[in-house]
């Protein structure tokens, strides 16, 4: 028993801890100016898309026009965004059947490649649009004889234009997990070499997946250079085309092409961190 | 020194097994004959001529220093490492060509290999969902699996919310529960701490010898060598340098390596003549007969003895062991040497003592240039 009088133990005085980061007040203040940086353009959007004939005076109606399918003055655009998602699912298809599997096996079976294949992936990031178009005209003259001249035959480009990006962002993932150890283990437990990489590696690969995934989409649907000098129609060139004549479709195409890849964004972050959560639960 | 278990067993010179499994156990293994691999890589590591046989149900631990080839040979055996040439032969069936999956192992891994995105008692299953094992009763034998290893109430977790020591329990699991013919372990205690390394031995072991599955164990530490194996095969450049039990390799090592290599060694020059060996002052009786000539004599610490009278020497350090105590010495001729002796002899450094000779050296091998 503690003898009355006695002072009660303290309680410890923490040691202050060493700060790298901000304080509170510099951080409320970078989020602020960051907050600012990006919602003040897309705020001039939302208002000149809203603007009317009479200066002050705002209304929906180009929204509602663009959306009520009363006139075919759009179906450029549309036609434009129906080929640009196209595009961007063939080429996620792209990266996730060549690229993804072109890593893993470098990682599994040719570690010396490693190199070599980063360095292929990055050359695109290296090469301007326009001298990849200089290269790829001739290239498409093939590639329309053997494929047609269908608008998804543009998602071989792409394939090449997004390697950058979705090489760093599955190499990151790779880089994590010990995908050797992982397949040995699986395949000394009787698994296949497809089971081993349906069941083993892209299950612990996801993260890295889906934000290739999600950043292929974002280039693909901003993507306008290689269209347009090809002569084809996306979601860039039809916008252009359009803006000529008018200009708030085309600001409502770019505030929506701009919301659509931030809710990507979020679904991915979402995704994982769900998986994270679930896994952190056990 | 090691407190060794097993119980001495025949030698066989060419490596072949030798004995039968513990008594009690079931014969639930296979043989494994390893037959003259060979795997070039062009620098270490590789095996050249590596010949290695096991009994059903027998535990045999690779034991080597790093590039000796011991986990190359183990994976050789898993499928995870193509040879050059040789075979490798489960039950008398040739396996040398077919692929991991169809050699019915189980294998733990050195580094943590618990798929990640899996539950333990999924990871248990995996090998059974390989199988297309029905879904009851593969969670009902996981669930056995997992007790086996005392973590049936862990089947719940990731790997991540496991400690190593667990980790590497459910792995042990995960390789048992297909009831596999041969047991690989490459190195399974090397990432874990010194206090869970030999608790997990003692299960490893514990389990093997109630399972009676064939097992190698691959380690660089030869005290856990010692101390799990039913025999230990000392690896050097690829090959087999000798094959015994932990009695045999400890007390008669064939080669001047083995006897550097398994426990603590006192390398002490000598000289044979007419059969007897003149070392530390004194005659002794050789064990083999070698040529007359100088010699290098290896002799453990326990070999070794603060005498009353004997070769003069100084202390140099002393350590308490518990029961004993091991005390460094350097004699007049600047030859150092580890003496092994009652706790109660407290030598202080410096002071001068005495040693003599108070069993035989383990082995002798000629001295160049003598």
């Amino acid at each position: 028993m503690t003898p009355a009088g006695e002072a009660r133990p303290r309680r410890q005085r923490r040691a202050p801890q060493l700060r790298l980061g901000p304080g509170p007040a510099v951080r409320a203040v970078i989020w602020t100016v960051l907050g600012l940086f990006f919602l003040i353009p897309l705020f001039s959007m939302v208002e000149f898309t809203l603007r009317s004939a009479k200066p002050g005076v705002y209304s929906l109606d180009r929204w509602v026009a663009l959306f009520s399918g009363e006139t075919t003055r759009y179906d450029r655009v549309y036609q434009g965004l129906g080929n640009s998602l196209v595009l961007a699912v063939v080429t996620v298809a792209i990266v996730l059947l060549v690229l993804l599997p072109t890593i893993v096996l470098v990682e599994l079976r040719f570690p010396k490649l490693r190199r070599l294949l980063e360095a292929v992936c990055l050359l695109p990031i290296m090469i301007p649009a326009i001298v990849m178009v200089v290269g790829l005209a001739p290239t498409y003259a093939v590639v329309t004889q053997l494929f047609g001249s269908g608008s998804w035959t543009l998602a071989f480009a792409y394939g090449i234009t997004v390697l950058p990006y979705a090489f760093r962002a599955i190499q990151s993932n790779v880089g994590a997990v010990d995908l050797v150890t992982l397949s040995e283990a699986a395949r000394s437990l009787g698994a296949s070499v497809g089971t081993v990489f349906l069941r083993v590696l892209v299950p612990n690969l996801r993260r890295g997946i889906l934000a290739a995934s999600a950043l292929s989409v974002a280039v693909v649907l901003g993507e306008f250079t290689i269209a347009s000098l090809l002569s084809r129609v996306n979601l860039q060139t039809s916008l252009l085309l359009v803006s000529q004549s008018d200009p708030f479709v085309a600001v409502i195409f770019a505030l929506l092409a701009l919301v659509f890849a931030f809710v990507l964004l979020v679904v991915v972050d979402r995704l994982v961190s769900v998986r994270r959560r679930r896994t952190a639960k056990g | 020194m090691t407190a060794v278990e097993t119980t001495a067993h025949p030698i066989h010179p060419s490596g072949s097994p030798s004995r039968e499994p513990r008594t009690g156990s079931p014969r639930t293994g296979s043989t494994v004959e390893l037959c003259d691999l060979v795997r070039d890589f062009g620098g270490g590591a590789g095996l050249s001529g590596l010949d290695l046989a096991a009994a059903p149900g027998e535990l045999i631990a690779l034991l080597g220093p790093s590039g000796c080839g011991k986990t190359t040979a183990l994976r050789a055996l898993a499928g995870l490492e193509r040879v050059d040439s040789g075979s490798i032969l489960i039950d008398g069936r040739e396996v040398t060509d077919e692929p991991t999956s169809r050699r019915d192992l189980g294998m733990v891994f050195q580094s943590y290999s618990l798929f990640p995105h899996l539950t333990s008692g999924q990871n248990v299953e995996f090998g059974l969902r390989m199988r297309k094992v029905p879904a009851a009763d593969r969670r009902r034998r996981a669930a056995e699996a997992l007790e086996l290893v005392g973590l049936d109430h862990h089947a719940g977790r990731y790997a991540h919310q496991l400690s190593g020591g667990q980790q590497q329990r459910v792995a042990l699991a995960r390789a048992l529960v297909t009831e596999p013919h041969v047991l690989l372990l490459d190195e399974p205690l090397s990432a874990l701490d010194a206090q869970v390394r030999v608790q997990l031995r003692e299960e490893i072991r514990r389990i093997q010898t109630e399972l009676g599955i064939t097992t190698f164990f691959v380690t660089h530490d030869q005290e856990e060598a010692l101390a799990v194996a039913d025999r230990v095969a000392v690896m050097r450049a690829g090959r087999i340098e000798q094959i015994g039990t932990p009695e045999e390799l400890y007390h008669r090592p064939a080669t001047a390596f083995v006897a550097e290599f398994v426990g603590l060694t006192n390398r002490v020059d000598g000289t044979v003549e007419g059969g007897r060996l003149r070392v530390l002052g004194q005659d002794v009786p050789l064990a083999s007969p070698t040529a007359d000539g100088p010699v290098t004599a290896y002799l453990r610490p326990e070999d070794v003895l603060l005498a009353a009278d004997g070769i003069p020497a100084v202390v140099l350090t002393t350590s308490f062991l518990g029961a004993l105590r091991r005390t460094r010495v350097r004699l007049e001729d600047g030859t150092e040497l580890s003496v092994q002796h009652g706790a109660r002899q407290r030598p202080e450094p410096g002071e001068r003592v005495a040693v003599g000779l108070a069993g035989s050296p383990v082995t002798v091998a000629a001295r160049a240039g003598g």
